[in-house]
């Protein structure tokens, strides 16, 4: 029988990974010198769980690393060891040794072996109970038989005495079964034994007082007579002899399984001195996967695990749109006027159940962060161990929920900015204490929504940005002149400055100058944004704000002239009407409308579009205040139109990148609005303007 | 006769090859992903055979096992464990825990088929 292993396979590697997330989280969680048995059995089960699973998949390289890991976890609670930071260390340790040989084989491409086996000794030199370094035997045992094709040919009698204990029912085992067992193997007499049978009166019904004599025809060997009676062989007394052979052949096995091994051995030397009987290749070879045969398996991998309320739930809305559908239906067969009411609560039922049924698919695609979040207990334990500082880590807003592929693009960005925090941020212990601060400083990774969107927030009680230094590196760069006085955000904003770096030398975790202008970016390719505040000596915050999904989005449509363009609501600070006598202009081409304290510069959309026919005189438009990444524009449009949620297509797909553009939406009137990225604009408007672009727009001087 | 099976193993992709290779025969199989989910269901139901792996949160095969066994309906049902062990110890435990018989984890269809066989006909 073969089944189809594929979906299998997905979904072991997807467990796999799961257990691996469980086996690091109970190890963080463990303390050292204290025996904490629930945790200890999690991580038990979860080595255990993929070795299992690899073995079906013949992953033995896997089975047999996991096996030695599962080894040293058995003894541990065995308490044979104690728990110590290097314990917790060389598991840790495991867990990424086991995480490197799955991926590598989800993905089919080799691995560093070595890696593996540096480990492996490594477990090695711990275990208590030396460990083999080969497959462990009851992995692999159902892909070792070899079928001996001679002895199959030859049809043997056997003569077998088969007498169960009384209790044997209680098992489960029922004989008549094994017998049918027995028969599959060939031809088959049974003779049964009755005078154990006591009286009826003193018959217990729920024992077993016969004994049977049985005489199979077969050409299978003994061992797979054996096989059927392996379940009870310690509850009855067995003899499988085999008739018409000469007498020195003649196996008399008997239930005392020392015995029975030895004999079984000796009968069997044919077998091992077979000559070159072909090794199942997965034993030999080594744990390089490239199996063409198994090519597909990697398109369908991306999947998403979800609850089975939210599919219900979709269930439910489709079931009600249904409803709707042929309610408007009936309507629309033959319609009057006066069926108009019912018409239009047709229509705004068949709006909600929209409005829902988009709600619940995108719900389907949410994840809860603490799928990112789970990572960091063991990053931050890493470094800091390697920092020699003393860290706790916070984690809060767990729960919230966020949109699968921002998450998964939010993951690096996250990580460098723990590792900035750890590295730059928190100092350390003796500093601290000089500092008069408590010796263990704090990492705090919150997350929780705020209007439409996810905002996650990286906060340290570390040192805070170095003011002096930041400063000394900008005039260094050249991006101010020593003289020059800027506020401490705009100092702040050079961190995100491409080839910006404080560190005066490179540590291998951080401060390598690639960094904070790669994070700023990528989320800014989230539609997100992000922006620092810090104190010295008090730390810093670092706070993210990303869109609740990449799909969706809440626009605010505006006209220019013949065009139509959508702005993403968030961005949108307020809309007002230009009085013309806060409007300055200056020389260039910049104009700044001052809005109560804030100087912001006017952006004419028409200008930059290059668009006609449209409104030029400021006092007869509208000034759009936006903020993209920290920063205020006010652009300038004909008029604001409605407000929608729109779906977004990707420009980049269907035409290309444009800057001041992210995306494309089509209207209900068909028609096709480019969606406005602020940001992106902002960038465009100081190229055009000539402004320096490494500058906060609030910086830029006018003479 | 449809013979109803109850499996139990709290990892997933057992449980998905265990119903993948029952699911063309004329079994009518039943998942569950702990022993305590496992008990609570052979309550509810009477399975014909109960099919369990050792290893599981909340509540281990081998308890799973004695307690099915003071189960009025569940007192000569075989009763398989899913086992990656083939140590003697441990298979005595499973014998003095009451059960019928054990499956090495991972397992060949054709031999779970066959070790089904041996116990429900």
């Amino acid at each position: 029988m073969t089944i189809d292993l594929t979906q299998v396979r997905g979904l072991f590697f997807e467990e796999s990974f799961e257990n691996l997330d469980i086996m690091e989280s109970s190890l963080l969680d463990l303390e050292i010198e204290t025996f904490d048995e629930e945790l200890i059995n999690n991580i038990f089960r979860a080595a255990h769980s993929i070795k299992g699973g690899a073995g079906i998949f013949q992953l033995d390289d896997i089975v047999t690393f996991a096996h030695n890991a599962e080894t040293l976890l058995d003894e541990i609670r065995e308490k044979k060891h104690t728990i110590s930071q290097t314990l917790i260390d060389l598991l840790l340790g495991v867990g990424d040794i086991l995480r490197m040989m799955l991926l590598a084989s989800k993905d089919e491409v080799t691995y560093d072996a070595e890696k593996v086996q540096i480990c492996q000794n490594e477990l090695q030199r711990i275990l208590a109970k030396p460990v083999s370094e080969e497959i462990p035997d009851d992995i692999v045992q159902t892909e070792i038989e070899v079928p001996d094709e001679t002895e199959k040919l030859v049809v043997k009698k056997w003569h077998i005495e088969f007498k169960p204990e009384l209790e044997i029912l209680k098992t489960g085992n029922d004989p008549i079964n094994l017998f049918g067992e027995l028969q599959e193997l060939g031809e088959l007499e049974v003779e049964v034994n009755v005078d154990e049978i006591p009286n009826f009166v003193d018959i217990d019904p729920q024992l077993c007082y016969l004994t049977w004599e049985l005489i199979l025809h077969t050409s299978a060997t003994q061992s797979d007579i054996e096989e059927i009676f392996e379940w009870v062989i310690d509850e009855c007394e067995l003899d499988i002899t085999e008739f018409n052979s000469d007498s020195s052949k003649n196996i008399k096995v008997n239930t005392e399984n020392q015995e029975r091994t030895e004999i079984v051995e000796n009968t069997t030397p044919e077998i091992e001195n077979l000559p070159d009987i072909p090794a199942p290749e997965n034993i030999t070879e080594k744990p390089i996967i490239k199996d063409v045969a198994n090519k597909h398996i990697q398109s369908n991998t991306d999947s998403i695990r979800v609850g089975i309320d939210k599919i219900d739930n979709l269930i439910n809305i489709v079931g009600e749109l249904v409803i709707t559908q042929s309610m408007l239906d009936q309507i629309g067969e033959n319609f009057n006027s006066s069926d108009i009411c019912q018409l239009q609560d047709g229509l705004a039922q068949l709006e909600r159940n929209t409005r829902e049924l988009q709600e619940n698919i995108m719900r389907i695609r949410m994840l809860p962060i603490s799928f990112s979040f789970n990572r960091f207990p063991r990053l931050v334990h890493d470094l800091s161990t390697q920092l020699g500082k003393k860290v706790e880590l916070v984690l809060s807003g767990e729960n919230t929920e966020l949109d699968k592929t921002v998450l998964e693009k939010m993951s690096d960005p996250l990580v460098h900015l723990v590792r900035n925090s750890l590295d730059h941020g928190i100092e350390l212990p003796e500093q601290r204490k000089q500092a008069s601060k408590p010796e263990v400083g704090r990492l705090h990774l919150n997350a929780f929504h705020q209007g439409g969107s996810v905002v996650i927030q990286i906060t340290d009680d570390g040192a805070g940005f170095d003011t002096e230094k930041i400063r000394n590196k900008a005039v260094q760069k050249g991006w101010i002149t020593s003289e020059e006085v800027i506020t401490e955000e705009q100092l702040h904003e050079f961190i995100f400055q491409p080839g910006f770096s404080t560190s005066e030398e490179v540590s291998d975790l951080s401060g390598r100058g690639v960094g904070m202008d790669v994070v700023r970016r990528n989320i800014r390719d989230l539609g997100g944004s992000i922006e620092v505040k810090s104190t010295v000596g008090e730390g810093s915050r670092f706070t993210i704000r990303l869109p609740l999904t990449l799909a969706i989005l809440d626009g605010q449509l505006v006209r220019v002239g013949k065009e139509i363009f959508v702005l993403p609501l968030l961005s949108i600070i307020e809309s007002l009407r230009v009085q013309n006598s806060l409007v300055n202009s200056f020389t260039g081409a910049v104009e700044i409308y001052k809005l109560r304290d804030d100087y912001i510069p006017i952006l004419r959309l028409y200008k930059i579009f290059e668009l006609e026919d449209t409104i030029t005189k400021l006092e007869q438009g509208l000034l759009v205040i936006a903020e993209g990444d920290g920063q205020k524009i006010g652009l300038f449009v004909d008029e604001l139109l409605s407000q929608q949620q729109i779906v977004i297509k990707n420009l980049e797909n269907n035409y290309k990148k444009v800057q001041g553009v992210s995306g494309a939406t089509i209207l209900g009137t068909g028609n096709v609005a480019l969606i406005l990225d602020v940001t992106g604009l902002i960038q465009l408007f100081k190229n055009k303007t000539k402004s320096p672009t490494h500058l906060p727009l609030g910086a830029i001087r006018y003479e | 006769m449809t013979h109803k099976i109850l499996i139990c193993d709290d990892s997933v992709s057992i449980r998905q090859m265990l119903v993948l290779t029952l699911s063309d025969t004329k079994y009518d199989v039943t998942e569950s992903k702990d022993g305590m989910q496992a008990l609570e269901l052979a309550k509810q139901n009477v399975f014909d055979l109960i099919i369990t792996d050792v290893n599981m949160p909340l509540l281990d095969g081998l308890s799973l096992v004695t307690k099915l066994r003071v189960l009025p309906n569940y007192r000569f049902k075989p009763i398989l464990l899913l086992t990656t062990e083939t140590d003697p110890q441990k298979k005595k435990q499973a014998k003095a825990a009451g059960a019928t018989g054990w499956i090495i984890k991972p397992f060949d269809p054709d031999k779970l088929l066959v070790a089904i066989r041996k116990v429900l006909r």
